[in-house]
Order: C-alpha cells, then sequence, then structure tokens
C-alpha cells in the first residue's frame, strides 16, 4: 500500500511540468473561453465587461453571416473523400513491389511536408486568372474545343462560383453561381497537398499489416486484382479508414483559416471566409472577445459532435 | 481453359497491371513536382519575365536570391534566424516535457492512470482558436505580447507530444525495467538510464515533427508579433507578399528560401519519420 502511494506520487511528480504548462495554457483557456462567450468582453474596453448570458449564440445562430461561413466551411471538406480514395490509391499502388517505391515516396510526401504559407503563396500565383501557368494550360486545351463552343478559362480565386451553385450572401441556390471559383481552387490545392500525406503513409502501413495468407486464400478461391482488393484489403483497412476520417472531420471543420489569411482575405464576397477564418476577424481584428469565443465554442461542439457520430456510426463497421 | 493458358493470361495480366500503375504513379509524381518546377524556374526569372507563358527562363537570375537575403525592408535572414530559434525552444521544452509524462503514462502504475490519460487526449479535438483568444489575452496581462517567450512558453506543452511518446514507450519490453526494480533502482534511474535512451528514435521523431510545426506555425506569430525584427517566416513571407507581391520572382525566390530547410531535414530524416507517423496511429 505504500508502496503504491510513494508511486502515485512520483508519476504525479514525472507529469508536474507538462501539467503545469498545460493547466495553464490549454485547460484553464478551455474554460476561460466557455466562461468568456457568455459576456460582451472586448479587448479594446469599448464598452464596460458585462455577463450576457446567451445573447452571443443568439446573436450568431440568427445571423446569415454565420450559417454562410458554416456552408463554406463544410464546402471545402467535399475535397475530402477524393483525397482519401486517391490516399489509398497511391497508397495500394505503391505496396505493389516494383522499382522506384521509395522515391515516389518522397515526392509524393512532399507537399505536405512544406505545406504552410509559402505553398498557398505559390497557388496564389498558380491560379492568377491571367498569367498563371494553370489558366495559360487551360486557355491552350480550350482552344482546341473553342470552334464549337465559346468556353473561358475560371477565374478561380476571384470567381464566387461553385459546384453547387450556392448563391452569394444569402443561403440558397442561384444556378448563375455554377462554375468553378475560389473554393473550388481551396479544394483542389488542399487535395494536392495532403493526397500523399500522412494519410497515404497511413494506408501504407495498414497494407504492409495485412496478412499474406489471406491474398493467398482469396487466390486459391479464384479472385481477381478487384475482388481481393474489396474483400480483403478494403475490410482489412477498415480500422485505418476510420481514424482517417475522424482526423480528416477534425481538421476540415477547423480549416480554412491560412487560405483565407494568405490568399483571398475571405473573399470574394466573403466566400473563402470559413468558421476559423471569422473567429479570427472578430477576436484579433475586431477584438470582440466575447463574441469570437462563442463562435469558437460553437465549432468545437460541432467537432465535438462529429467525433461522436463517427465513433458511434464507424466503429460498428470496424472489427479490431 | 487449360492450367497452361490461365498461367499464361495470368501473368500478362500482371505485366499489363505492372505498366498501369507505372502510369498512375508517374502521372502523380509529376503532377506533384510540377508546381514546385514552376516555383524555382520563377525564382531565377527577371522581373520583366515573370507574365511570360514560357516558364523557362531566357535569362537565369541567381541574383533573385541575394536581392531577398539583402532586401531594404524586408529582413529575411532575420526571419530565419526568428523561425529557427523560436521552433528550436520549443522542440527542446516540448520533447522534455512530454517524455516525462510519457513515461507516467506507460512506465508507471496508479490508479485512474488510463482514464487521465484519456481525457488528457481529448482536449487535442479543441479547436486551437478556443484557446487562443483567452491565451492571447494572458499574453497582453503578462507583457508577452511581441515577445519571443510569448511565442515560445505557450507552444511547449503539447497532449500529442506526450501522446506520441507514450505509445513508443509502450513498446519497450516491460522486463527491462523490471530487472532494474529488481535491482533497486529508482524510477528517475530507469527513466534517464533505460526508458530514455531507448526511446530515441521516438523523441527524433517528435523533434522532427514539433520543429516543423512551429518553424511553418502561422496563426499565433501572426496575432502575437507586431515588431518587424520578431517576425517569423511566414508571417515575413505573408507582409513579403502583401507589399512586393508584384515581384513574383523574388517571392518565389522566398518561397524557395523557405521550404528548402525543411526539404533537407525530410530527406535525411525520412526513415524516422515515416515510422513515427505510423506508429502515432496505427498501434493508438
Amino acid at each position: 500500500m505504500r508502496k503504491g502511494q510513494s508511486t502515485t506520487i512520483i508519476a504525479m511528480l514525472f507529469l508536474l511540468p507538462n501539467f503545469l504548462g498545460f493547466g495553464v495554457f490549454m485547460l484553464g483557456p478551455v474554460l476561460f473561453s466557455l466562461g468568456a462567450s457568455f459576456t460582451n468582453w472586448n479587448l479594446m474596453r469599448t464598452v464596460p465587461l458585462r455577463w450576457v448570458g446567451l445573447e452571443n449564440f443568439a446573436k450568431l445562430f440568427s445571423s446569415q453571416e454565420f450559417w454562410l461561413y458554416f456552408i463554406n466551411t463544410v464546402y471545402l471538406m467535399l475535397g475530402m473523400p477524393v483525397s482519401i480514395a486517391g490516399s489509398l490509391l497511391l497508397a495500394v499502388a505503391l505496396s505493389r513491389k516494383i522499382r522506384g517505391v521509395v522515391a515516389y515516396r518522397t515526392l509524393f510526401y512532399l507537399p505536405s511536408f512544406t505545406a504552410g504559407v509559402a505553398l498557398l503563396i505559390l497557388w496564389k500565383a498558380l491560379y492568377n486568372p491571367s498569367f498563371g501557368p494553370i489558366n495559360v494550360v487551360l486557355d491552350h486545351a480550350l482552344d482546341l474545343i473553342r470552334p464549337h463552343a465559346d468556353l473561358q478559362p475560371p477565374q478561380w480565386l476571384a470567381s464566387t462560383r461553385n459546384l453547387l451553385g450556392l448563391a452569394v450572401e444569402y443561403v440558397g441556390i442561384e444556378w448563375s453561381q455554377f462554375g468553378l471559383g475560389a473554393r473550388d481552387a481551396i479544394i483542389i490545392m488542399g487535395i494536392w497537398t495532403t493526397i500523399g500525406g500522412a494519410n497515404m503513409l497511413l494506408y501504407l502501413a495498414g497494407i504492409s499489416n495485412i496478412p499474406q495468407e489471406l491474398y493467398e486464400a482469396a487466390e486459391m478461391d479464384g479472385a481477381g486484382t478487384w475482388a481481393k482488393f474489396r474483400h480483403v484489403t478494403w475490410p482489412q483497412l477498415a480500422p485505418t479508414t476510420f481514424f482517417i476520417v475522424i482526423m480528416s472531420f477534425i481538421g476540415g471543420l477547423q480549416g480554412g483559416f491560412e487560405q483565407a489569411r494568405v490568399m483571398t482575405l475571405g473573399g470574394p464576397a466573403r466566400t473563402t471566409t470559413t468558421l476559423s477564418y471569422y473567429i479570427y476577424i472578430k477576436a484579433f481584428e475586431e477584438f470582440q472577445m466575447g463574441y469570437a469565443s462563442a463562435v469558437a465554442w460553437v465549432l468545437f461542439a460541432i467537432v465535438f459532435a462529429i467525433t461522436l457520430v463517427n465513433w458511434r456510426f464507424g466503429s460498428r463497421y470496424v472489427n479490431y | 481453359m487449360s492450367t497452361t493458358e490461365r498461367k499464361k493470361s495470368g501473368r500478362r495480366r500482371v505485366g499489363a497491371g505492372r505498366i498501369f500503375t507505372h502510369v498512375v504513379l508517374a502521372a502523380f509524381a509529376l503532377t506533384t513536382l510540377a508546381p514546385f518546377l514552376w516555383m524555382l524556374l520563377t525564382s531565377l526569372k527577371p522581373l520583366g519575365e515573370v507574365q511570360a507563358i514560357n516558364p523557362i527562363p531566357t535569362e537565369w537570375r541567381f541574383d533573385n536570391y541575394a536581392e531577398v537575403l539583402n532586401h531594404k525592408d524586408i529582413s529575411f535572414k532575420r526571419y530565419y534566424f526568428n523561425s529557427v530559434f523560436v521552433a528550436a525552444w520549443v522542440t527542446f521544452l516540448s520533447c522534455l516535457t512530454s517524455a516525462f509524462a510519457a513515461y507516467a503514462f506507460s512506465r508507471m502504475r496508479w490508479p485512474g492512470r488510463d482514464h487521465v490519460f484519456k481525457l488528457y487526449l481529448g482536449t487535442m479535438m479543441v479547436p486551437g482558436v478556443v484557446t487562443m483568444i483567452p491565451n492571447y489575452a494572458l499574453m497582453v496581462k503578462l507583457h508577452l505580447l511581441d515577445s519571443y517567450m510569448g511565442l515560445i512558453v505557450p507552444a511547449s506543452f503539447t497532449a500529442f507530444g506526450t501522446f506520441l511518446l507514450r505509445q513508443f514507450m509502450m513498446t519497450i519490453p516491460p522486463s527491462l525495467d523490471e530487472a532494474a526494480t529488481i535491482d533497486g533502482a529508482s524510477h528517475w534511474r530507469i527513466f534517464w538510464d533505460i526508458i530514455l535512451p531507448l526511446s530515441r528514435p521516438g523523441l527524433i521523431v517528435l523533434s522532427i515533427f514539433t520543429f516543423m510545426g512551429n518553424y511553418g506555425s502561422f496563426f499565433w506569430p501572426l496575432v502575437l508579433i507586431k515588431s518587424e525584427h520578431l517576425r517569423t517566416l511566414p508571417v515575413g513571407m505573408l507582409y513579403f507578399d502583401t507589399i512586393y507581391g508584384r515581384q513574383t520572382n523574388l517571392i518565389m525566390a522566398a518561397s524557395v528560401m523557405n521550404i528548402l530547410p525543411l526539404i533537407i531535414l525530410f530527406l535525411v530524416m525520412q526513415k524516422y519519420l515515416v515510422q513515427g507517423i505510423q506508429l502515432g496511429a496505427v498501434k493508438g
């Protein structure tokens, strides 16, 4: 008994350095911001500090802005399935015993390893509607069909268009908005960045852990390449896919800040403003800390709820 | 179909599959590489050619790099130093505190350990913006706004580091410290002489992740730093782009210099990193 107690005390001492900092910069702030979300806290002190109850939340949910930015956030996550499927495809291709696997893997991992402001600035230049290389190439390609149809390349970051025909400045559908615009540009860039990143490596590890006997048994039953993938690889990778989907949701819901700040300033017409960029504007440009805390907590609640749903829904299909 | 025929067609299918695999991989490789190539080529162009359709410079201007480094308004060398300095400190501090905590979570038995660990891990779900607002106010109160301390200290205590090292320490056979305990070694000795040296690969992985994460960190330095001489690379790049955005060749030269240390780090440390990513998730 005495030994157990002293072990506990020593364990606490080992935890202390991390927990001290963690408490001050993580746990404390989380609770503090919950409290702050019920106040009119303004860092510029333009108004006296006051408890406002649910006013911030009421204002938030009744404002058009919040819903527009929520839709933007979700829209930017539409690239997720493409990116995850691409990671799986690359991992399957790389797991075949072919030459140059390490070189390919290194290359595919490059964008996610170097991701950040420098690459966002690069993509802003690539997407330049008039002299960016993407439109230069597209323009040449479109020249081939111009005799039959007069098509212009997209205006990318300068355009409010999108593939769902979402309206500008109000929640709704407007078919004239159908096309490729800033949000799609961010999605395509995101796929390019993440497709060969951590997800691909996770799938590669998952594939290498699949017992070879399963494939041999499937071959005995006459399974072809597709059948082997469908009935061995895919179910065996379910835990990996589950983990990747959860992490992508968590990341995606919080995403869009860097892209907005560096590439678009949330525009055009606020179509690339996501919830995290909105919080940044409210907190660090307008210094409405109380209101920004409320938005941050709503974001947290959404992340939490989605993770819970994923967990419930996903763990049913995963055999550990 | 006779056995020989089936074998033959099977072999041919494999051959075609191999070629198809190579085509897919090569296409992806080209798509991955093209933007980097354009960045490099543009960084070597004279200003007059940055809007030219031809991606190859007619005159190779290596001077662009010197021009960025010695720019009158942009102290790029300073940003380099700041980024490396801050990232190195955060890496050192968070590896140290994470290793201590990971030891308590993996090699020691105490009541409620696994529940505490789960709760602790759960905080990784909290969006960064939630804590950033109170932390900013805290920095204002402590007069750490616009300082190295403000950049380093709040970033140095992470649940992720503890998690990663715990996963690693769990793979070390328990017989090692059991033997040491019988020999009368204290927890401190076991940690310092046995577990920490054996965790070297895990520490290397965590160091690389932490270093690159903080080298590229954007949100926190953006809100915290007001002085030009304290800007880190990402924030410096943003201002450079805002003011001199039309000089695409210089911006691209700066971008190349920004990501070059990461590429070198990656090539040197590749073996550890691939292991680390897989350890962090699959065995969780």
